[in-house]
């Protein structure tokens, strides 16, 4: 197959999994295995087509004004006279986000049935397993999911972007709306739907100006030198701003519901209690990414945007975003919100770096961090679930000896074990909760090395990891364009290796802080070989990233990824047409810069407070040893509170870390305000229908009664008056008549009177013989027929109905026949 | 003879066995509101026809007010009304022999009738193939639906006659 | 092209089988279906004919939007008439209205 065609067949992409979603709901609700085989089928042979897609799209000639290849163009529909086409369009940026996804997906599918398989192993014991929602359910979610997110990638136009990114948010609502032991997941699933719409609402908005002022929302017509230079030379309804700024700023109002920006992100970090694959799909896959993707998509347009308003919104938004959720995850117990506000984080630098223009270090970002991000939540999912396990086992030990003492004191630790197993018992343990962890390396080895993995790349350990890579791009671009951008991203690093060492000390370095910890099983296979994989992904795409100038492995494993991507972008800013600040961001290759790039290192390495040190001379101090230092080289034991927090406390800033553990008390402001607010909204609306309302109609019965007593008095009085006139004319009338009868018509009638029995008599004697014979006979035809006629009514509606029927058929075949003998 | 269907042809069988199969159904099936549900598809099938008929106005109105109205009133009703039918019941009457016969007979005449008159070889311009329409058949449609020399009356009347039905229906419906 | 005579087949078999279905059913709700779809097969009868005869008027599509009109209003009085009956003899069956 030529390459063409088999880029024409990029549409079947997500048709798989959408066909697996078809199928498991339709046939396979109830049976488990058959659910998640057709899921896996569906996402597996997506995947496969992926690869085909990609090594085609890779073999396509690049660079210098070639256009990326589309599809034959399908008629999709017709408003009135527009007409609207849909196609598939293959460039780089689609290929390499197909291969993200598909990957991804399919090691969430792998890992969900380890967790479901665990589920119905140990059913009897504790209660939190009996409310676990259904795995078929979580399949045919998550096939539609990436049913949804593949077709957004692969269509070429912005409407059909739009559709399918709703249909992803439908998802995730679905998604985290099946945790249903959770109240405040559930919770986090509408607040999800309506931030994520208040995001759409603005991308809405973007794509109608786009619409109105260019006419198309194709690819290939937006991102053309003719419409480029058309929104950046009007002026939008008379503001000094051109059109490109304002859709610009929309689609950054998009960007920041979709991918949880501040102060958008509450749902994001509230929805942590859903199921380990639910929450990896959200922040990986769906929303999280979406707005990212989105500003990639439209990068030739926001390059255009005035460059002083732009770049303080991006900024502003994007470089606050991250800088404040990096800081409250610094102060979170729970491990897996440490990891949404990580997220938040990530897709605030990414955001920052799209938009001062590092575009192919913000896309290699995108990217790497969804692999390293699913690793560790989905690592976190299984530290989760060797907890709850362990819980269990200590749940029946317990049990087990109490039974053996005789029954003795319920909920009393006995002595010995007091240190240990404070909390495991009482009703509030919380899996979840970091103090309550420890020790884990020893018991869950595979999980912690992949945890490690995943947390180096994070963190942007050096040379090994991914987001090593990644990262500096995203530096060393923002050193070039705007320092103050540079050392908020810088602190970012630094606070993201400081956290991340805290929460791999605090779970898995140690002695176990807790009874449950001390049993926690290592995981089944089925979860801990996706996890495997992810960390080899998370160290090993880095390789595609490195720049050529670096030392020694530049030149061994090429830059590969940046003229890749690069020449997405150059493809699309076709001309000389483009703004000022398209120019200056038309150089794509990031060049390398030996300072930003030991910053980072440092910084990753070593923490904020002593990052000018590092940068100097000693490249082992810092972030992540400090966070070795506070938590790894004696690690807490148990009951004992947060060092930092100690720490803190003494140097009278115990309400900072309160308010970071409170994620700033941002989410209960919002319920407040808001809520509160709507309802209030709704009383006040009430109590306006009551009384205005109602009075009002009220008032209308009012004026119809006194309308119709008005007309009975009419009635009364002048009807009646009326009536008997007329009544007494008429017997005048009749009494004339009277006597004119008495004495004309009688002479009149005695004559007719005389003549009438003459004929009679005369007819009597015809009338006997003939005639009354012959009326007998039809009398007697008519009777049968009458007869028969009346043995159908039954007094049925339907018989009557039925005889309707009968008529009209034979009414109809009567005219007919006669209308046809005529002609 | 060659046996030969274009697009079209094999739109229109789709969207014809559709409507007729899922009518069959309507009339057939004892549970009224499996019954509703087949009439929405019905109505689907017959909005398939109507896109065939390059009158997509009139599709998307038949759409809405049949499926969005005329059947959520009827599965609302069906809905309302239920009660656990008596065991051995049937969904047609006793007589349903007769109703068939009748249906059948009424459908082989207008289908004689049809052939006779528009198959004729004498009357070719029934055959032929139609004009196409023309480019903003709606906009006239509006126009002429409040044109006092188009259908400015009707119009009229079938709002009064909306609204005598609705006062109808609710006087019907009021609690005493 | 799709003849003109496949539409009216189609709009007639249709009229016939909802001629059935009021005729033969014991349930209102059931029959008042079966009017409907015989109003459906009307429908499709002044459109077909409208495309292939006159395309050019807009007479058949008013005509059609009238059918609508009055499809409508007769499916809602038809059903107020049916809770009416619910609510006073708790049955919708034909039979027991005899």
């Amino acid at each position: 197959m030529s390459t063409t065609s088999i880029l024409n067949l990029t549409w079947l992409i997500p048709l798989f999994p959408f066909l697996a979603f078809l199928g498991i709901s339709t046939f396979a609700h109830q049976k488990r295995e058959l659910s998640h085989r057709l899921a896996i089928a569906g996402v597996a042979i997506a995947f496969a087509l992926s690869l085909l897609v990609f090594w085609a799209a890779a073999t396509l000639p690049v660079g210098g004004g070639e256009s990326a290849f589309e599809s034959s163009l399908v008629h999709w529909f017709t408003i009135g006279t527009e007409q609207f086409t849909l196609g598939v369009t293959v460039d780089p940026v689609t290929a390499v986000m197909l291969l993200m996804v598909a990957p991804i997906s399919l090691m969430i599918l792998i890992f969900s049935r380890g967790d479901a398989d665990i589920d119905t192993d140990r059913r009897q014991s504790a209660a939190s397993f009996k409310d676990r929602p259904s795995h078929t359910h979580f399949c045919a979610q998550a096939s539609l999911l990436t049913a949804s997110v593949l077709g957004a990638v692969v269509f070429d136009n912005l409407l059909a972007l739009f559709m399918f990114w709703g249909l992803a948010d439908a998802c995730t609502y679905f998604l985290l709306g099946m945790s249903y032991d959770q109240d405040s997941t559930a919770q986090a699933g509408l607040s999800a739907f309506l931030t994520t719409g208040v995001g759409n609402l603005l991308l809405l908005l973007g794509l109608a100006l786009l619409y109105a002022s260019t006419g198309s929302l194709a690819y290939r017509d937006v991102v053309s030198a003719e419409t480029l230079a058309h929104l950046s030379d009007t002026r939008f309804l008379g503001t000094p701003y051109s059109t490109a700024t304002v859709i610009a700023l929309l689609f950054l109002g998009g960007a920041i519901g979709k991918s949880a920006q501040f102060p958008l992100h509450t749902w994001l970090t509230e929805s942590v209690a859903a199921p380990a694959p639910a929450l990896v799909l959200i922040h990986t896959i769906a929303t999280g990414p979406a707005g990212a993707y989105l500003l990639m998509r439209t990068f030739p347009i926001l390059a255009l945007a005035d460059v002083g308003v732009w770049m303080s919104a991006v900024v502003v938004i994007g470089a606050s975003t991250a800088i404040l959720a990096s800081i409250i995850a610094v102060a979170q117990n729970d491990i897996r919100r440490v990891l949404a506000f990580s997220t938040v984080s990530q897709l605030g630098c990414i955001v920052t770096a799209l938009g001062i223009g590092a575009y192919v270090a913000g896309a290699f970002h995108l990217i790497t961090h969804a692999f390293f991000k699913a690793l560790l939540l989905l690592g976190s999912g299984s530290v989760i679930r060797g907890m709850k396990m362990g819980q269990a086992e200590d749940g029946k030990q317990e049990s087990r000896s109490r039974r053996q003492e005789g029954g003795g004191d319920a909920g009393a630790p006995r002595a010995g074990q007091e240190q240990k197993t404070g909390v495991s018992k009482t009703e509030g343990f919380d899996a979840s909760d970091m103090l309550n962890m420890g020790g884990l390396a020893q018991r869950m080895p595979r999980t912690f090395w992949a945890f490690v993995a995943g947390g180096m790349a994070l963190s942007a350990f050096p040379l090994i990891s991914a987001g090593y890579w990644s990262m500096n791009g995203i530096l060393s671009y923002a050193y070039q364009r705007d320092r103050t951008v540079f050392w908020v991203l810088a602190a970012v690093t630094g606070l993201t290796a400081f956290y991340t060492m805290r929460q791999i000390g605090l779970v898995f370095l140690g002695q176990p802080r807790s009874e449950a910890a001390a049993r926690a099983p290592e995981s089944a296979p089925s979860m801990t070989v996706p996890l495997l994989v992810l960390a080899i992904l998370s160290v090993g795409l880095g390789w595609f990233g490195v720049p050529e100038e670096f030392p020694v492995i530049g030149s061994i494993a090429s830059n590969w990824f940046h003229p890749f991507i690069g020449s997405a972008f150059g493809m699309t800013v076709v001309g000389g047409q483009v703004g000022e600040g398209a120019r200056q961001l038309a150089e794509v290759t990031v060049g390398f810069m030996r300072r930003p790039l030991l910053i980072g290192s440092a910084l990753s390495l070593g923490g904020l407070v002593l990052g000018w040190l590092v940068y100097a001379r000693h490249p082992l101090l810092g972030g992540l040893v400090l966070g070795w230092l506070v938590y790894g080289w004696k690690p807490l034991q148990a009951g004992e509170k947060d060092r930092l927090e100690t720490g803190m406390q003494r140097v009278w800033l115990g309400w900072l870390y309160a308010c970071m553990r409170e994620r700033f008390y941002l989410d209960h402001l919002y319920r407040v305000t808001l809520g509160r607010g709507v309802i209030l909204l709704a009383d006040v609306l009430r109590a306006v229908d009551e009384r205005v309302l109602d009075r009002a109609t009220g008032l209308a019965g009012h004026a119809a009664r006194s309308l119709s007593s008005i007309s009975a008095w009419c009635e009364d009085h002048v009807l009646r008056a009326w009536v008997s006139l007329v009544g007494r004319a008429g017997r005048d009338v009749s009494q004339a008549v009277g006597e004119v009868e008495l004495h004309v018509v009688a002479h009149l009638t005695d004559l007719v009177r005389l003549g009438t029995r003459a004929l009679s008599e005369l007819s009597a004697a015809v009338d006997v013989k003939v005639i009354d014979r012959a009326v007998e006979g039809i009398g007697g035809t008519v009777k049968a027929g009458e007869h028969f006629v009346h043995s159908t009514e039954t007094g049925n509606v339907r018989d009557y109905l039925l005889r309707a029927g009968l008529m009209v058929l034979t009414l109809i075949v009567v005219s007919f026949v006669i209308l046809f003998l005529h002609i | 003879m060659t046996f030969h269907l274009t697009l079209h042809q094999i739109l229109f069988l789709a969207a014809g066995a559709v409507t007729l199969g899922a009518a069959v159904m309507v009339v057939t099936r004892r549970d009224v509101l499996q019954a509703a549900f087949y009439l929405i598809l019905s109505l689907v099938g017959v909005t398939g026809l109507y896109m065939l008929l390059e009158a997509p106005f009139l599709a998307a109105v038949h759409l809405f007010v049949w499926t969005g109205v005329v059947a959520t009133l009827i599965v609302l009703a069906a809905v309302l009304t239920r009660n656990p039918m008596r065991p051995g019941s049937r969904g047609a009457s006793h007589r349903w022999w007769a109703a068939a016969l009748i249906a059948v007979a009424l459908c082989a005449v207008l289908i004689w009738t049809t052939r006779t008159v528009v198959g004729r070889p004498m009357s070719h311009d029934w055959q032929a193939s139609p004009a196409p329409v023309p480019e903003h058949s709606v906009a006239a449609l509006g126009t002429a639906l409040v044109d006092p020399d188009g259908f400015a009356l009707p119009l009229a009347v079938t709002t009064a006659l909306l609204l005598a039905g609705l006062s109808g229906a609710a006087a019907v419906l009021r609690k005493h | 092209m799709v003849p003109l005579e496949w539409y009216l087949i189609l709009a007639a078999a249709l009229f016939c089988v909802g001629a059935y279905g009021v005729m033969s059913r014991r349930n209102a709700v059931a029959m008042l279906m079966g009017i409907d779809l015989m109003l459906c097969a009307v429908g499709v009868n002044l459109v077909a004919f409208w495309r292939y005869r006159e395309p050019t008027a807009v007479t058949g599509q008013a005509f059609a939007l009238s059918v609508y009109a009055v499809a409508a209003i007769e499916t809602a009085v038809c059903l107020a008439l049916t809770i009416s009956l619910w609510r006073t003899r708790n049955t919708v069956l034909m039979e027991d209205t005899d």
